[in-house]
């Protein structure tokens, strides 16, 4: 099982909860009913208290074993050093405002790995792409500092883009009030940043 | 009885009965819920506002300058104000309650009620007034940004927290000195002895003893396991204690020569470094003290319901030390976006270490239901609803962390009101409050002796109320951050507005179930010993000599 962008992991994990949530509220609806009640209670299933921690530990670390395997970026993010990209960007945040941004739409091929390296030269603000219903593709913090010969920090995201589509851009991160206009409009909203062609319908190259 | 003389009166309460643990204990429950109230209005101001252009409020509550000063002080009131206010109160009465000693200082314990509640009014006039807004993450260089925010604001602000915190020393030393205090049934106990228990090493020797067939290393240990868990809970309430104040000194340094018309340089503190140190103290709240406060709690609860001893102690002390240990080294799970961090620290901080509090807390909640099982058939009573309650809320919480705690899931939760809904709100609106409220119901009759609360049925619609309330605005908001939205961003135009306003129904039924709590407890002491609580004791003990046992008699079917 692999996800091949957000939305995918996005709707299994909503669908995932969802069957947990109704499960531990049943659950403990089951016991506050059996915890008044004279008569024996017949157990649903017998938990030995080992299997039940057993239980919690592979829970705990499958779940990360899980969504390394399923979950494409989480290697490509701690090898992403070692990967050459399809196209780099690279542009800085100061004052509430993008700085350098490609002046055109970006455009990127189906398949293609794009990196992004953000620059914050004083607050912290975040990096985040959105499909046009408002859901997240991906994103990052981006935090400001320097290192010792001044040169403004790295903040670098490497994404593959597996679907087509037209994502607009947004800081993710608080950065005060100033990052609003009088009427509460987002002045760090890029619309129709970026889109990705060549894809099939159902996601991948044709 | 008339309305009125209820009003007046209440049911049966006499504020002159009480002694002076009583009566401090009941100070900080009254402000901690008119906080709560505060808090309350403040999220259906968020809340509403992001139903889009069409919700009722006056306009001004849209400007980005206004909302986000209620969202910077809208944490600071729930946790501080109301949260600090009520497990404190709760602890300086159950410290002396449990170990049969008295408080170690009533002076002490007023200086901490007043302290937290004159911080918060400072942190909420700040706000208020100044507008200053840099949220409660104070990402650095954020709230020192005076091209944003007045000067002055910030100052007022740190000066607040830097009162809360000073109270919460206050509340430390209360509670280990009285812990600490050789007298009553620790008159022969050495401090070496107390120090054993209260870490619960006593715990794992008698695992380690019964693992090689051994005599237990102690039968009877010196401190009863809700008072390990306060212990143990308290040393995180210490550290973080001091990451917070030390960062409102860092913040008002940089205010004062601001002011002083030499501003510093802000790069010269990283931001990365920064947000590690703030996260590693900020995060002992969420994942330490809660959640080792809240283990206690259940503990205690479902001993004093039931009457009977723990399900597995000896692991459950154990547990609680390993709690202590985990909470240490989580903080990186908040750090996953951040590309600067260390791919170690994001990998086993962030996602390994993180992951055994699903261990922790399961087992909390395993051995509290275990406990309660053994004990079956007990009375539905208000205080076991509230438990089994606190039990769903952290049931639904824990597990949302955990999932989001993950590199792969935080690149696209990370932010996002998934966190902050279904974790943040679940976990302390649903989970934390509905176990105060247990233990609110178990010692109300103890700290009022025996006040008799006006209305059961009220009492019952501010469970359901509050439960279905939490539970759904929660849900719907997790909902809206998995479709992308963002927990610190303005939506003014409805982006996400099915799923808001169906969060602001459910939130109007928290408010709602709060005002019926408010109105019941107003009933039952009435406004006269509403006052009257505020006034000097008569009686100066510091402490309380009910026997827990007398209140597991009140369960039994």
């Amino acid at each position: 099982m692999t996800f091949s962008n957000s939305a995918e992991l996005l709707s299994f994990h909503w669908v995932a909860y969802s069957i947990y949530s109704a499960l531990i509220i049943s659950v403990i609806a089951w016991f506050g009913y059996n915890l008044t009640r004279k008569e024996k209670a017949k157990s649903i299933v017998r938990i030995p208290f080992y299997t039940y921690i057993a239980f919690l530990v592979a829970g705990g670390v499958g779940h990360h074993i899980f969504t390394y395997n399923a979950i494409p970026w989480v290697s490509q993010d701690i090898t992403r050093h070692d990967i050459t990209p399809d196209a780099s960007y690279k542009f800085q945040m100061e004052k509430q405002k993008w700085i350098g941004l490609p002046k055109e739409r970006i455009i990127v091929q189906c398949g293609q790995t794009i990196e992004f390296d953000v620059q914050s030269r004083d607050l912290v603000y975040g990096f985040g792409l959105f499909r046009k219903d408002g859901s997240l593709v991906m994103q990052m913090q981006v935090n400001p500092g320097t290192d010792v010969n001044g040169i403004l920090d790295s903040n670098d995201i490497l994404w593959t883009f597996n679907h087509n589509g037209v994502f607009d851009l947004r800081s993710t991160e608080y950065s005060g009030p100033h990052a609003y206009g009088e009427h509460g409009e987002d002045l760090l909203l890029v619309k129709n940043f970026m889109e990705v062609k060549g894809c099939k319908k159902d996601g991948g190259k044709k | 009885m008339s309305f009125k003389e209820n009003l007046i009166n209440g049911t049966n309460f006499d504020h002159k009965s009480l002694n002076a643990l009583q009566k401090v204990t009941l100070r900080a429950v009254v402000m901690s819920f008119l906080f709560y109230g505060l808090v309350a209005i403040e999220g259906m101001i968020m809340r509403l506002v992001q139903t889009g252009p069409s919700n009722p409020l006056p306009e001004m509550f849209s400007h980005p300058e206004h909302y986000f000063s209620i969202m910077t002080v809208h944490p600071i009131v729930g946790i501080f104000g109301s949260t600090y206010q009520l497990v404190f109160a709760a602890f300086m009465f159950l410290v002396p309650f449990l170990t049969k000693k008295p408080l170690y200082s009533i002076k002490l314990a007023n200086f901490v009620w007043l302290s937290i509640t004159i911080g918060t009014a400072l942190a909420w006039i700040a706000a208020f007034v100044w507008q200053y807004a840099p949220l409660y993450t104070l990402y650095w260089p954020l709230p020192a940004d005076t091209t944003q925010f007045a000067t002055i604001g910030g100052i007022v602000f740190i000066i607040g927290v830097a009162l809360i915190m000073l109270g919460t020393f206050g509340f430390i030393y209360n509670i280990y000195a009285t812990i600490f205090a050789r007298v009553g049934v620790h008159k022969d106990k050495t401090t070496k002895e107390l120090l054993i228990s209260g870490f619960g090493i006593d715990g794992m020797l008698n695992l380690w003893n019964k693992l090689r067939g051994k005599q237990p290393y102690s039968k009877e240990p010196a401190l009863a396991l809700p008072v390990v868990a306060i212990f143990r809970g308290t040393v995180d309430t210490f550290l973080d204690a001091v990451v917070i104040l030390s960062a409102g000194v860092l913040v008002l340094v940089y205010l004062l020569f601001d002011m002083g018309g030499s501003p510093l340089d802000v790069g010269a503190i990283d931001a990365l470094l920064y947000k590690n140190y703030f996260w590693w103290g900020l995060d002992l709240v969420a994942d330490g003290l809660v959640l080792i406060y809240v283990a206690g709690s259940w503990y205690l609860l479902a001993t004093l319901i039931t009457g009977q001893k723990l399900f597995m102690e000896n692991v459950a002390r154990a547990a609680l030390m390993l709690e202590l240990l985990v909470s240490w080294m989580v903080w990186s799970h908040h750090l996953l976006a951040d590309q600067g961090q260390p791919e170690m620290m994001k990998l086993i901080s962030g996602e390994m270490v993180t992951a055994f509090e699903l261990l922790t807390q399961g087992l909390a909640l395993f051995i509290t239901l275990v406990t309660l099982w053994k004990a079956r058939p007990l009375k539905m009573t208000m205080e076991l609803k509230y438990l089994l309650g606190g039990l769903v809320g952290f049931g639904l919480a824990v597990p949302a962390a955990i999932i989001q705690a993950d590199m792969g899931m935080n690149r696209v939760l990370h932010n996002t009101q998934w966190i902050i809904m279904a974790h943040v709100h679940i976990a302390l609106i649903v989970g934390l409050y509905m176990t105060l409220y247990s233990a609110l119901y178990v010692l109300w009759p103890i700290v009022t002796n025996n006040t008799k609360m006006f209305s059961s049925k009220l009492s019952n619609i501010h469970f359901w109320l509050y439960l279905i309330g939490g539970v759904g605005m929660g849900a719907f908001g997790g909902m809206a951050g998995l479709n992308g939205m963002l927990r610190r961003h303005l939506y003014l135009n409805g982006e996400f507005n099915t799923l808001m306003i169906l969060a602001a129904i459910c939130g109007t039924m928290v408010l709602i179930a709060w005002a019926i709590f408010l109105y019941n407890i107003i009933m039952s002491v009435g406004i006269k010993g509403l006052i009257g609580i505020f006034l000097p004791a008569e009686d100066k003990s510091a402490s309380y000599g009910i026997e827990p046992e007398v209140i597991a008699d009140n369960h039994k079917v």
